[in-house]
C-alpha cells in the first residue's frame, strides 16, 4: 500500500458553483487537503445554495434539485446541504474569512505561504478587485500553482461575462446541436455539462503543474477559459466545419457517425403510469453483427428482413422507420427485463434509469457506487457517490462527509496558521470565524 | 518552453474516443504517448466527419482531433512475436493504458499480470463501460447507452416525450477527461512511490459520480423523495433559451437578479415598481408572465450580440447560442489565439479547435497532426532495440504494419 497521490499537496479553494468545487473535490479525492475558505458575509449565489435560508414552502416550488433538501425541510444551516451543490463537499475542509477587510486578505496570504495550489473560477476582476492578483499570490509564495478557471478567459471582448455551463455550452455551439429534431431549440433543457469537463481538466492540469514543479521548482499560472474548454466535446462538429465548412444541426437521439437504428424507446410503465413513472429504453446498433443480433431478438419481424436494412447505409437510410417499428416493439416490454435480453444477444442496451431508480440497480450496489454519510448538524445520514477513483495500492475513500461551512475553523486558524487563543477570539467577534452566514444574507 | 509531461511515455492501447481523448491531453502537453493500432487501425479511423466526405482511414475528422501528437505503431497481439514486442515497449514506458472490454488484454495474454510481473512500478488503467467488475460487466455500451444508465439522460427533454441527449458523443468525452485524471494520479504514484497498480475506470462510474445534474438528482431524490422530472426550461427558474431577432440566447439565474435584468433592459419604467425587488415575485406564475411579456418584447428588438453586450454591462448570466461557424468567425477568440493551424498529407491544412488550457511554464503544443496508420511504426522498433532486418522481417510475417 502507498499514499494517495496528492497527500502532501494543500489547495487553497477560492472556487464557487460547480466546475472549480469539482475539481478540488477530485483533488481531495486523491489526498490533497482542499481548504474551502469561504466569507460568511457573502453567499457565493449557486454554491452553498440560491439563498441562504429558504422557507420550507419556497422549497416545495422549485424542482427537486435544487429544493429537494433533507427532509423536504430547510434545517438549520440550509447552505450545509443544498441538493444541487453537496456533492462536492466531501473530503474538504471549510474555514471562513471575510476576505473584503485588510485583516481578511491578510489571513488569505498567510495561508497561501502554507499552499501549494491556489484555485479560483470567478469572472476576471472579481479577486483583482480584492487585491488578490498573480503577482499578489506569487509574492505570498513564490511556489504558488495558481488555476484561474473564468468562464472566456482572462483576456477577449467576453472577459467579463458572466456565465454558468449552459451559457458556455450555448455560447461554443452546443444548445444549437442537440435536442428534438422536429422541435424549436427554445425546448432545450438548461444543461451544465462544460462544467464537468473544466472541473476534471482543472485536476489535471493541477497535477501536471505538481509533476513540472518536481522537476523545475517552479509553480506556475493556469488559465482555464472554460468556453474555450467545452469545445473537445463537440468534435464531430467542428471538424466537420474546420475540413468541410460544414454547420451540422441537431439529429436528437442519433448517431452523428450515422450508425442505426440508435435511439431511446418506450418500455412498458409500472401500475399506474404517472410522469415520474415513464420508462424508456436506449438501444443503438453499431454493426451489421449487432443488427443481426437485434433481429433475433425481435423474433426476426417481416419489416427487420428486407435486404436494404442488411447494411449499416440501408439502415441509416430507413431510420424513421426503424424507429416507429423498434418504439412498437419496446413498448411490450419493462425495461430491465429488455435490457438483460438485449445484452445477453451483444447489443449495446440500457434502461434510461430516473434517480430513484439508482440505489436498487444490482450493478450500482456490487460497485458499491452509492454509501452512506453523515450530514453535520444530525440532519440524517444519506447515500451520497464514492470517489471514481479505483487505484487498489492508493484507494481513495470519503473520510470527511459533506463540509459544513467553517467546520475546520479551529484546525485552519489554530493548528496551520497557530494564532493564540487571544486572536482567535478576537476574529470570531469580528465575524471572520463563524459557521453561519451573517443574519443580514437572505 | 516544453509542455509538462515531456519526461513521461504512455504506451497506449485505447481505440474509438473515451480512452484516446484521455492520452491525448497527456500528448498535447508533451508526453510520448505511443499509439498501438491493430492491423487496419483503431476502429475510430472510420468515423465521420471525413475531409471533403471522402470515406478514408486518413480522412476521419474525429480520429484526427483524439490523436494529435500520438505516435501510431501498428501490431498484431494475437501473435506471439506481436506479444513480445509489446514486452520491449512496456519496459520503455511509464503507463499502460486500455480500453479493451473486460479480460481481453488477459487473454492476450499480456494482461495486468504479466505487465506487473515484467515492470512492477508501472501501472495499468483499464478504462471499459461499466468496469471491470460486477453484474454488467461484460455488457456493451455506447454514448446514448451509457449515458442513459449512469448520466442525466432522463430529464433531458420534454414531458411528453422521449428523453433526448446530448450533442454527439459528448457523454464520452466527459469520461475521458475524467479518465485523464486517473491516469495521472496513477503516473505520480508510480514515478513518486515506485507502485503499479491496476486501475479500473468505469464510464458509468464517471458519470454516476461526476459532477452533471445525475449526482445532484440523486442525492435530491435521495434526501427529500422527491424526483427530479423532464420538463422544458431552466431548473433555476426564469431561465432557459429564449428567442430574439436573430436567433436564441440562454440566461440563467435571471430570477435572482431582477434588478439587474432590469438594468439591462435599460431600467424602463415599469421595472420601478417595488414588486420586483420582492425575491418571492418569481415564484408568483401571474408575475412571471408580466416580467415575461417586457422581457421578450425587449429581446426581440435586439440581435443576439446586442442581447449579450446588454447583459454582460448589467452582470447579467446569458450567452448568445452560437453556431460553430459564428464561432470560428468570433473576434473574442480569434484574439485569444484559440484557433490552430494544422498540416496533414491526406487532409490539408486547416484550422481547428486549440488548447484546452494554458499553462504559463509549460505550454500546450502541436508537434505534430495525427499520425497516419503505422507512421512511426519503423521508429518506434528501432527505438526499441530492433534492427532494420529485424523490422522487416516482422512486417513481412505481418506483425507489424510498417508505412
Amino acid at each position: 500500500m502507498g499514499h494517495l497521490p496528492l497527500s502532501d499537496v494543500r489547495v487553497i479553494d477560492f472556487s464557487v458553483v460547480w466546475a472549480g468545487p469539482f475539481a478540488t473535490m477530485l483533488l481531495a479525492d486523491l489526498g490533497a487537503e482542499v481548504i474551502k475558505v469561504e466569507n460568511p458575509h457573502v453567499l457565493q449565489p449557486a454554491t452553498r445554495g440560491g439563498i441562504a435560508r429558504p422557507s420550507k414552502a419556497m422549497l416545495q416550488t422549485q424542482d427537486a434539485i435544487i429544493g429537494g433538501y433533507p427532509n423536504n425541510e430547510p434545517g438549520p444551516r440550509p447552505w450545509n446541504y443544498h441538493p444541487f451543490f453537496v456533492q462536492l463537499y466531501r473530503n474538504k475542509k471549510s474555514c471562513t474569512v471575510d476576505w473584503r477587510r485588510p485583516e481578511g486578505l491578510e489571513i488569505i496570504g498567510r495561508l497561501v505561504a502554507k499552499a501549494d495550489v491556489f484555485i479560483e473560477n470567478t469572472v476576471q476582476g472579481t479577486l483583482e478587485r480584492l487585491g488578490i492578483t498573480y503577482e499578489w499570490l506569487r509574492e505570498m509564495n513564490e511556489e504558488i500553482i495558481v488555476v484561474r478557471m473564468p468562464a472566456y478567459g482572462l483576456s477577449g471582448p467576453y472577459a467579463s461575462a458572466r456565465a454558468f455551463g449552459a451559457q458556455l455550452e450555448s455560447v461554443m455551439g452546443h444548445t444549437l446541436l442537440r435536442g428534438y429534431r422536429d422541435l424549436d431549440v427554445s425546448s432545450n433543457r438548461a444543461i451544465y455539462s462544460a462544467d464537468y469537463l473544466a472541473g476534471t481538466q482543472g485536476a489535471l492540469a493541477v497535477m501536471m503543474a505538481l509533476w513540472h514543479r518536481k522537476k523545475t521548482g517552479r509553480g506556475q499560472l493556469i488559465e482555464i477559459g472554460q468556453a474555450e474548454n467545452a469545445s473537445g466535446m463537440f468534435v464531430q462538429a467542428f471538424m466537420d466545419y474546420a475540413l468541410n465548412g460544414n454547420v451540422q444541426t441537431r439529429i436528437g437521439n442519433r448517431s452523428v457517425h450515422d450508425a442505426a437504428p440508435y435511439g431511446v424507446y418506450p418500455c412498458l410503465s409500472p401500475g399506474n403510469a404517472t410522469e415520474a413513472e415513464d420508462r424508456w429504453i436506449a438501444i443503438t446498433v453499431t454493426s451489421d453483427e449487432e443488427w443481426l443480433a437485434l433481429r433475433k431478438v425481435m423474433g426476426d419481424p417481416a419489416w427487420a428482413n428486407a435486404a436494404d436494412l442488411a447494411t449499416n447505409a440501408g439502415r441509416a437510410a430507413e431510420q424513421d422507420l426503424l424507429d416507429e417499428k423498434l418504439a412498437e416493439w419496446t413498448r411490450g416490454f419493462d425495461d430491465y427485463d429488455l435490457f438483460h435480453r438485449l445484452q445477453a444477444a451483444g447489443v449495446p442496451a440500457a434502461p434510461v434509469l430516473e434517480a430513484s431508480r439508482l440505489f436498487d440497480d444490482p450493478h450500482v450496489q456490487a460497485r458499491g457506487i452509492y454509501q452512506p454519510q453523515r450530514l453535520f448538524d444530525d440532519v440524517g445520514t444519506f447515500r451520497f457517490t464514492t470517489p471514481f477513483y479505483r487505484l487498489p495500492e492508493t484507494p481513495a475513500t470519503v473520510h470527511q462527509p459533506p463540509v459544513a461551512l467553517g467546520e475546520h475553523n479551529d484546525y485552519v486558524y489554530r493548528e496551520l496558521l497557530g494564532v493564540s487563543d487571544e486572536e482567535y477570539e478576537r476574529l470570531k467577534a469580528d465575524g471572520h470565524i463563524a459557521m453561519d452566514f451573517d443574519p443580514s444574507i437572505a | 518552453m516544453a509542455g509538462p509531461l515531456d519526461d513521461l511515455t504512455i504506451l497506449d492501447l485505447t481505440h474509438y474516443i473515451t480512452g484516446p481523448y484521455a492520452t491525448k491531453l497527456f500528448a498535447d502537453y508533451g508526453a510520448d504517448v505511443i499509439k498501438i493500432e491493430r492491423p487496419g487501425g483503431d476502429p475510430a479511423r472510420r468515423l465521420g466527419p471525413f475531409k471533403d466526405e471522402q470515406e478514408h482511414p486518413e480522412r476521419s475528422g474525429t480520429f484526427f482531433y483524439l490523436n494529435t501528437n500520438k505516435r501510431s505503431l501498428v501490431l498484431d497481439l494475437q501473435q506471439e512475436q506481436g506479444r513480445d514486442i509489446f514486452a520491449r515497449l512496456v519496459d520503455g514506458a511509464d503507463i499502460v493504458v486500455e480500453n479493451f472490454r473486460p479480460g481481453v488484454l488477459d487473454a492476450l495474454g499480456i494482461g495486468w499480470e504479466f505487465i506487473h510481473s515484467r515492470r512492477p512500478g508501472v501501472p495499468l488503467v483499464s478504462i471499459s463501460n461499466f468496469g471491470q467488475s460486477g453484474p454488467y460487466r461484460d455488457y456493451k455500451g455506447s454514448e446514448l447507452v451509457l449515458y442513459g444508465f449512469a448520466g442525466e439522460l432522463y430529464t433531458m427533454g420534454v414531458a411528453e416525450r422521449e428523453p433526448v441527449k446530448m450533442y454527439g458523443t459528448a457523454a464520452l468525452i466527459e469520461s475521458g477527461a475524467a479518465a485523464s485524471t486517473a491516469i495521472m494520479a496513477a503516473c505520480m504514484v508510480g514515478r513518486e512511490q515506485s507502485i503499479g497498480q491496476h486501475v479500473d475506470f468505469a464510464i458509468t462510474d464517471s458519470h454516476l459520480g461526476g459532477v452533471d445534474r445525475r449526482h445532484a438528482s440523486a442525492i435530491a431524490y435521495e434526501f427529500s423523495g422527491r424526483k427530479p422530472l423532464r420538463h422544458a426550461g431552466s431548473a433555476m427558474g426564469l431561465g432557459g433559451v429564449y428567442p430574439c431577432a436573430d436567433g436564441y440566447v440562454e440566461f440563467t439565474g435571471a430570477a435572482r437578479f431582477l434588478d439587474r435584468m432590469a438594468d439591462m433592459m435599460g431600467s424602463p419604467e415599469w421595472s420601478q415598481d417595488p414588486k420586483w425587488a420582492d425575491p418571492r415575485a418569481v415564484a408568483d406564475p401571474v408575475l412571471v408572465e408580466e416580467f415575461s411579456g417586457h422581457f421578450y418584447a425587449w429581446l426581440m428588438d435586439r440581435t443576439r450580440r446586442e442581447v449579450w453586450a446588454e447583459a454582460r454591462r448589467a452582470r447579467v448570466v446569458c450567452g448568445p447560442l452560437f453556431t460553430v461557424q459564428e464561432l470560428f468567425d468570433d473576434p473574442h477568440f480569434r484574439e485569444r489565439g484559440f484557433w490552430q493551424t494544422v498540416t496533414h498529407p491526406e487532409m490539408g491544412t486547416f484550422e481547428m479547435p486549440g488548447r484546452p488550457f494554458i499553462m504559463n511554464d509549460s505550454p500546450w503544443e502541436l508537434r505534430r497532426p495525427a499520425p497516419l496508420l503505422g507512421e512511426h511504426t519503423a521508429e518506434l522498433l528501432r527505438e526499441a532495440g530492433y534492427a532494420d532486418g529485424e523490422i522487416e522481417e516482422l512486417a513481412a510475417q505481418r506483425v507489424v504494419e510498417v508505412r
